[in-house]
């Protein structure tokens, strides 16, 4: 097996995200592709995979010219491409994935794709069933059927799109290791692409560095993690373990607190959040830590406000039962009763979940702010009581795509009055441009800045003074550099006395920057108090449930 | 079995039959990942065109041709220009109803009221004398057998062939289905071209066999009417067709109350349920309270409990597919 590329180049308008790229990959090797974000790595995978077309270049396959315009053309010529997010489809079965895609024929042929399927899955160690919605599998579940699908098609040519976002250690160490056997026994070319230096060092024979489009830079692993940096970065970044800030005054405490998260209900969380000390949550996706940090900053949970209004909504239909029942027919009435309980229904559904949540945190469970019980207050009372809350879902859940970074400084303005004062928005935004250092104009809209650049807006939007900032995954889709001017920006933070807590599906970013380590596994939690002692496998075992 | 029960049936499958069709080509359309949202006025104009051409040239053959034609036509104006043009395919669907509902009353002006043919009554031998069964659903003309095997058909073809796979891959996630080899684009034209045939077809059968004749406005509503059994039936064929039967049964129902007058209501109560029912089961399905009550199913059967109670649109409805 021999892949080779020459002068691979792809241009967007003026943007060159490709230029005259060339390598040659040999079978039975491992090979990653590093850089920065925008530095052309994606794009050069699309080309490979068919997804995108190169402006100009060619691809020679085993000595022998290929012409690749679709991801068809791509698998007929043995390169399959395993995409970031894996593009399957969600309300199918696991075998409906793997049977669409596959050679045509006019039946489906349930059966006997069924056993092809469970036959290679044998082979690769991988538990899928056959019957199971994808939509209900996991983020690592869904690759492993991707890569089961793929090679089911005769792909020797892998590629992977930053395949450990979002999979738990376990699953990663298992696909490092399918990798492997298949480079090594099948001579099968494996091509990485990543941000994450450590999984690199731990799966790849070669590394190739792209930097802004051109290929800077080719190195055989083992090689000093430095050296990849700086041809990455074209500078030395300094990695040095934050200072502890914290002090002795306790800001937060949350005593007795259960929460009903996706998979288990975490019993009787207990925990003092101090002055200016970062926490970070570990644990499996799924296992809490959102849920956590939603419930403290008050979203998610019924509020007062919800109680009332389905107080309100109790009286209400009481007092209108009483006006229409007395009528003439009886089916009358139960139109007139259905039809309310189809207005009112969703308030009772808040008084029903806030009876449930009672419940279950039955042994007077509490959130304490400074002292005041905070439980039952919502986000937007919170937040001006010190309490942020950022969503891993940027773009989702944080900004609002298609509002320019103007826009947002005004959104954020907490004022009484009804006008918007867009002058001093926009001397806000020109100053957070500044402070916090965002490539991108007053004027952008946020969608088109890059992922580093929109989590700076987000940081820029939170008020001055806060108490304690709940991020979830913080970093995440960022590479080395802009992860650590995140980092910076956040702990300069606690200087103030503002305490952070973060999740992350990344240990080593928990171990660096945690002054403590709130573990979640299997609906319980255990506290670790100094984890400079900690080590990734330790902590994974924790995860994992070892204690 | 009661003979008024027996032929009340055997009217709510004829009268169901152009709902049905409708509603099966929309699902194809929307499986497809495009909303046709012009059904209503497709209906209306395809009725009346049905209509002029069998009174003009004689020929049900011809009249039946043009109105899938009509219906083809429309459908392939709202992925035209939602590819082509990148226009919002619910605002260029809206503005068809409009403009198809007023074209049909201006070129139907002088065949308002006229008397024309009936697409032949065509009992179905030996399966015919089955008792109830042959009557409520052997004893009707050839567009009612169509509609009953077009759900089979929508059915077979979506869940148990290739072609049908890939329909569902297209209206959920056209990358992947793009990435997967099947040309996405071009099997949407082709599955929305058939979803407008069929809906032209249904307005056929109005015009030519379930409403007889052509007036001003005749089919108005039941375009909207099959849109929301679209709905209500989760985009599955059977669920569809229960749907649509279950709205027009609800219809035969009003009616039967209304010439009876048995329930001290006003008609406007009874014609209103259908609609509150709906709402009902929608709110039902989608608010997770169904979720909630599948507790109550023995493990073993909750997938396909789980499953048949979905109701998530494809996730591509409505989208333009681009490769970026």
């Amino acid at each position: 097996m021999r892949l080779e590329i020459h002068n691979i180049s792809k241009s967007f308008g003026p943007l060159k995200a490709n230029d005259h790229i060339s390598f040659t990959f040999e079978g039975g090797r491992i090979y990653a592709i590093l850089g920065e974000n925008g530095a052309g790595k994606s794009t050069l995978m699309k080309i490979l995979s068919g997804y995108q077309s190169a402006s100009s270049g060619q691809i020679i396959i085993d000595g022998k010219s290929a012409q690749i315009n679709s991801p068809h053309h791509a698998i007929a010529h043995g390169i399959g491409m395993l995409y970031q997010d894996p593009l399957d489809f969600a309300p199918l079965t696991v075998l409906e994935n793997y049977i669409e895609g596959k050679p045509f024929n006019f039946l489906m042929r349930r059966r006997e794709a069924e056993a092809d399927l469970l036959a290679r899955c044998k082979i690769l160690g991988f538990n899928l069933n056959p019957h199971a919605m994808v939509e209900s599998l996991t983020v690592g579940e869904r690759q492993q059927l991707e890569i089961v699908r793929l090679l089911s098609l005769g792909v020797s040519i892998l590629i992977l799109d930053e395949p450990t976002t979002g999979i738990s250690a376990e699953q990663k160490s298992q696909l490092f290791q399918t990798l492997k056997n298949l480079a090594r026994e099948q001579n099968m070319i494996v091509i990485l692409v990543s941000h994450k230096l450590a999984d690199v060092e731990e799966l790849c024979d070669e590394v190739l560095v792209l930097r802004r489009g051109k290929l800077v830079g080719h190195r055989f692993l083992p090689c000093e993690t430095e050296i990849l940096v700086e041809m990455m970065f074209g500078k030395r970044l300094s990695q040095t373990s934050p200072q502890p800030l914290y002090t002795n005054k306790p800001i937060l405490k949350i005593h007795k607190l259960s929460i009903p998260a996706r998979l288990f209900t975490i019993q009787n969380i207990n925990l003092e959040v101090r002055e200016g000390e970062v926490i970070g949550l570990a644990g499996l996706d799924g296992s809490g830590q959102v849920e956590f940090m939603r419930v403290i900053a008050g979203i998610g949970r019924p509020t007062w406000a919800d109680q009332l209004t389905a107080m309100i909504a109790l009286a209400g239909m009481w007092w209108v039962f009483g006006k229409i029942l007395d009528e003439s027919s009886a089916v009358l009435n139960l139109a007139r009763i259905a039809i309310l309980i189809l207005i009112l229904g969703p308030m009772l559904k808040t008084l029903y979940l806030y009876i449930r949540q009672r419940a279950n945190n039955a042994q007077n469970a509490q959130i304490m702010l400074n002292g005041k019980n905070i439980g039952w207050r919502g986000y937007r009372d919170l937040l001006e009581r010190g309490i942020a809350y950022l969503a891993a879902g940027r773009l989702e859940e944080g900004l609002v795509a298609g509002l320019t970074l103007v826009d947002h400084s005004a959104l954020a303005e907490r004022s009484s009055l009804p006008h918007v004062n867009w002058v001093r928005a926009w001397h806000r935004t020109k100053q957070a441009i500044t402070d916090f250092s965002i490539k991108g104009r007053p004027f952008s809209q946020i969608q088109t800045l890059s992922g580093g650049n929109q989590q700076r807006v987000s940081l820029s939007l939170l008020p001055a003074n806060l108490r304690l900032i709940l991020l979830e995954n913080p970093t995440r889709g960022l590479d080395v550099e802009s992860a650590g001017h995140i980092w910076s920006l956040l702990l300069n933070r606690r200087k103030k006395g503002t305490a952070i807590i973060f999740s992350s599906p990344d240990l080593d970013e928990i171990i660096d920057y945690s002054d403590r380590i709130l573990v979640f596994s299997s609906g319980q939690t255990t506290l670790v108090e100094n984890p400079e002692q900690m080590t990734t496998a330790r902590l994974g075992e924790l995860i994992g449930g070892k204690s | 079995m009661d003979p008024v029960l027996t032929s009340t049936l055997a009217d709510i499958v004829r009268n169901a039959a152009p709902l049905l069709i409708a509603s099966q080509g929309e699902l194809i359309t929307e499986r497809a990942g495009v909303v046709n949202l012009s059904l209503d006025g497709t209906i209306l104009l395809a009725a009346m065109a049905a209509f002029a051409v069998t009174y003009n040239t004689g020929s049900l053959g011809m009249g039946i041709a043009v109105a899938m034609l009509i219906g083809m036509l429309v459908a392939l104006i709202v992925i035209s220009a939602s590819v082509f043009l990148k226009l919002n395919q619910i605002a260029v669907g809206f503005v068809l109803t409009l403009l198809c509902a007023d074209l049909s009353t201006f070129f139907g002006r002088k065949y308002s009221g006229q008397q024309g043919t009936e697409i032949p009554y065509t009992p179905i031998p030996i399966l015919e004398n089955i008792p109830v069964m042959g009557e409520v659903f052997f004893q009707h003309n050839i567009l009612i057998y169509f509609s009953l095997l077009l759900v089979i058909f929508v059915w077979l073809w979506t869940y148990h062939t290739r072609l049908g796979l890939s329909l569902r891959g297209l209206g959920e996630h056209p990358a992947a289905a793009y990435v997967r080899g099947t040309r996405v684009q071009l099997w949407r034209f082709v599955y929305v071209a058939a979803g407008g045939a069929l809906v032209g077809l249904a307005g056929a059968s109005y015009s030519l066999s379930v409403k007889l004749g052509w007036r001003e406005g005749s089919t108005l509503g039941n375009g909207w009417i099959a849109l929301a059994i679209v709905i209500f039936g989760g985009w599955r064929p059977f669920r569809i067709a229960f749907g649509a039967y279950f709205i027009v049964g609800l219809r035969a129902l009003a009616l039967y109350f209304q010439q009876e007058d048995v329930l001290n209501l006003p008609i406007q109560i009874i014609n209103m349920t259908p609609w509150v029912l709906m709402l009902v089961t929608l709110i039902f399905v989608t608010s997770g309270l169904a979720e909630s009550l599948l507790v109550l199913v023995p493990p073993r059967w909750r997938p396909a409990a789980q499953n048949l109670l979905r109701a998530k649109p494809p996730a591509a409805l409505g989208s333009n597919f681009e490769r970026s």
